[in-house]
């Protein structure tokens, strides 16, 4: 049996008509794009070994008619990525950590974990024994027969393939973190994605990919996780850049359930680029808890793309940064039937001379009559120097909808603090109060006790 | 209660204060003794919300002139916290919403920074949940508000409520509720009188800040003050706030006047 790629997802720029657009000649992008695609395939099941070289084939033609973006870009108009640019990064050598480096960030909760170690699959540090039936939770390469024949339906078969960044871990795709919950399965315990990245003298690109499958009526809670493998507390920079370039794609089947946290805590000096790609069919809920802290300059793209009326999105945004860091959201969610639910916050705290971007499109075409949507950004500043640059942008042609849209931004409330400083609070305290219950507003909508209680020491700390 | 000779809490002498360059108390005069409930009534814009806000050391008005001592201490070099565990306390008329801050933790906290002031030892949550169901009871508040966020979504009533269990919780010297009867119907402002009744005592005072007569026929004041134009214009028993409620304020200010012009 031969796997059909769907033409409509990575297209080959030439079936566009595009033959004529000369390859661009990033010299940059063409550097990396080499190193990506030298990264060895380790898997021998034809059928999956010719699924990948077709997408990464595809996406290799794509990634040569691109550059890297510029603020000229619209979509990139707050964030300056030439600091990347200065940086020469390499695909890494295979790279084994001890047991013990992994236990910082062990959740109790979630037992069942996958572990890559710089974008590559290390099963000493995984554990996926003994999975419940209907759930699989495996690297590409050991993915069960039942399972080969259908991982082409959803593998890089996600919109917005063809974004430069998603392009370039497409055309280096050797493998995936894949979660796959069978139909009507409750999964009771969150999964555990970890990404560690470690530090050296030589930066390196990883590229990690995860597949995430909910089928029709299935529950499922995910933890994705980026870490680096370094000493002490990840914020304080270390002078030792790395490159994260992620895509997860997601599929929330009928009437399924997916509870998603994403908890970036690259260290200082990395580079972050992100892609969340959700896929929501009919009567599915989804929930994004997107939680930002580490890297020098990050950025996370979550696109929602609705496949089916009723359904229900919740988009839940904590970025907290300070000293020089960049931290960009761009989401967007693309209606497109009748009587979706959707709801985002937003939050970002920003602290002396960082910068935070957020883009929130919500797009209400005239087929998603009924749609109810709502959209807030709250932001706190807690320097002279820091910087937000926030842009709603809700695109409503419907005319049967209720949405919803706000952006605040400013400075701790006086009146606030002075109420609890008049009930016996030192103005410290009182200041670090308000920030916790600022912070509280989205981490106590994390389902893992264990992370909620780290995220909210890490905010307390990175604020005082 | 007037008590003969008893302790001085509260000492005003000839108080001025700004706000954003505007002079709003013009050399305010008042002695507050422990057992006392005074009432300082007056027309909207006289200065009264300034004076208690001056009192707890809000920081957007300034005090220009004149002394404030509060047992003994210079409270104007106090900073807001240092007046709160000192043993002010202030009601706000807008009690402050704060997401994310449960009421049961701000309360809890609170009470321990005043007693790591004291140099006693912070009491632990269980210990506080048995506290504060007892404190609950003056006030007739239902428990599941503890669990909710600081004020928020409560109605005016509960607010005004929520700020009289944290009197009851602080047990302050001095207590001074501003506009506590406003917005309220007439079974919340039952329960908060009947609260601030139970919270008094022959040790502390109040100051009660209010518009209306309405309040004082639940909690009685010992002394009544008429506020206008940023000082207090004449002052007198609980009768005088009946007379107020009869003939408005205009004769107040019209005695004055005509006293002003005699000079």
């Amino acid at each position: 049996m031969t796997i059909q790629v769907s033409a409509s997802t990575i297209p080959n720029p030439e079936e566009l008509g595009l033959t004529a657009v000369p390859d661009r000649k990033d010299a940059y992008l063409t550097g990396l794009l080499t190193q990506c695609q030298a990264q060895d395939l380790q898997i021998i099941d034809p059928e999956i070994v010719a699924l990948l070289s077709d997408v990464r084939d595809r996406a290799s033609l794509w990634v040569n008619k691109l550059t890297i973006p510029t603020k000229r870009d619209e979509e990139w108009r707050f964030t300056d990525l030439s600091p990347l640019l200065q940086v020469n990064f390499q695909t890494p050598d295979k790279f084994d950590l001890p047991q013990s480096a992994v236990a910082a960030f062990i959740l109790p909760e979630a037992p069942i974990r996958l572990v890559y170690v710089n974008g590559v699959y290390a099963p000493q540090l995984s554990a996926v024994a003994d999975l419940p039936e209907g759930l699989v939770v495996s690297n590409l390469a050991g993915l069960p027969v039942t399972h080969r024949t259908k991982v082409g339906k959803y593998l890089a078969q996600q919109q917005g393939a063809t974004e430069v960044f998603t392009a370039l871990n497409t055309a280096g795709l050797t493998d995936a973190a894949v979660v796959w919950v069978s139909k009507n399965t409750v999964v009771e315990t969150p999964i555990h994605l970890l990404f560690i990245s470690t530090t050296g003298e030589v930066p390196v690109i990883s590229q990690p990919r995860s597949l995430v499958v909910a089928e029709a009526g299935s529950k499922l809670s995910l933890i994705e996780h980026y870490v680096a493998n370094v000493e002490g507390c990840p914020d304080i920079p270390v002078n030792h850049p790395y490159f994260t370039n992620q895509v997860t794609e997601i599929w929330v089947e009928e009437n399924a359930q997916v509870n998603h946290t994403r908890n970036q805590r690259e260290a200082g000096e990395a580079f972050h680029i992100g892609k969340s790609a959700i896929a929501q069919a009919r009567n599915s809920r989804y929930t994004c808890n997107a939680i930002s802290l580490g890297a020098k300059l990050s950025r996370h793209t979550l696109e929602v793309f609705q496949t089916g009326e009723g359904t229900e999105t919740t988009l839940n945004g904590l970025t907290i940064i300070g000293g020089e860091q960049l931290a960009d959201t761009h989401s967007a969610i693309a209606l497109n039937h009748p009587n979706g639910i959707t709801n985002q916050l937003h939050k970002c705290i920003v602290d002396d001379r960082a910068h935070a971007v957020f883009n929130g499109k919500v797009f209400v075409p005239q087929a998603a009559q009924l749609t109810n949507a709502g959209q807030l950004n709250r932001n706190l500043l807690l320097s002279p120097k820091a910087r937000v640059d926030t842009k709603p942008q809700l695109e409503i042609t419907a005319d049967n909808v209720k949405c919803s849209h706000g952006a605040t931004v400013s400075q701790l409330d006086a009146e606030e603090v002075f109420y609890l400083q008049s009930r016996g609070l030192n103005e410290a305290d009182a200041r670090n109060l308000l920030i916790e219950a600022f912070v509280a507003e989205i981490v106590n909508r994390i389902p893992v006790a264990s992370l909620r209680q780290r995220l909210a020491r890490c905010a307390a700390c990175r604020t005082s | 209660m007037i008590i003969e000779n008893s302790e001085v809490i509260l000492s005003v002498r000839n108080l001025t204060a700004d706000v954003d360059g505007n002079q709003i108390l013009k050399g305010l005069n008042l002695e507050v003794k422990a057992g006392e409930i005074h009432a300082i009534m007056g027309p909207n814009g006289s200065g009264k919300s300034t004076f208690s806000k001056v009192l707890a050391g809000h920081p957007a008005y300034e005090v220009t002139g004149g002394e404030v001592i509060f047992q003994g201490q210079n409270l104007l070099e106090m900073e807001p916290e240092e007046r709160a565990i000192a043993g002010i306390f202030l009601a706000f008329q807008y009690p402050i919403e704060i997401p994310g801050v449960s009421n049961l933790d701000f309360l809890r906290v609170a009470y321990n920074s005043r007693r790591k002031s004291q140099g006693l030892e912070e009491i632990d949550t269980f210990d506080f949940e048995d506290l504060i169901q007892e404190k609950l009871e003056i006030v007739k508040m239902n428990p599941s508000f503890l669990e909710r966020s600081l004020n928020e979504g409560f109605s005016g009533g509960e607010k005004k409520r929520n700020e009289i269990l944290q009197m009851a919780l602080l047990e302050p010297k001095l207590g001074i509720l501003d506009e506590t009867d406003s917005g309220l119907d007439i079974d919340a402002l039952k329960i908060v009188a009947d609260g601030v009744n139970q919270l008094t005592s022959p040790e502390n005072a109040t100051i009660l800040i209010t518009h209306y007569q309405r309040l004082l026929n639940y909690i009685e004041p010992d002394f009544v003050h008429v506020m206008a134009e940023g000082r207090i214009l004449t002052s007198g028993s609980k009768e005088l706030a009946l007379e107020l409620e009869e003939r408005g304020y205009d004769w107040v200010l019209e005695q004055e006047a005509t006293e002003v012009a005699a000079r």
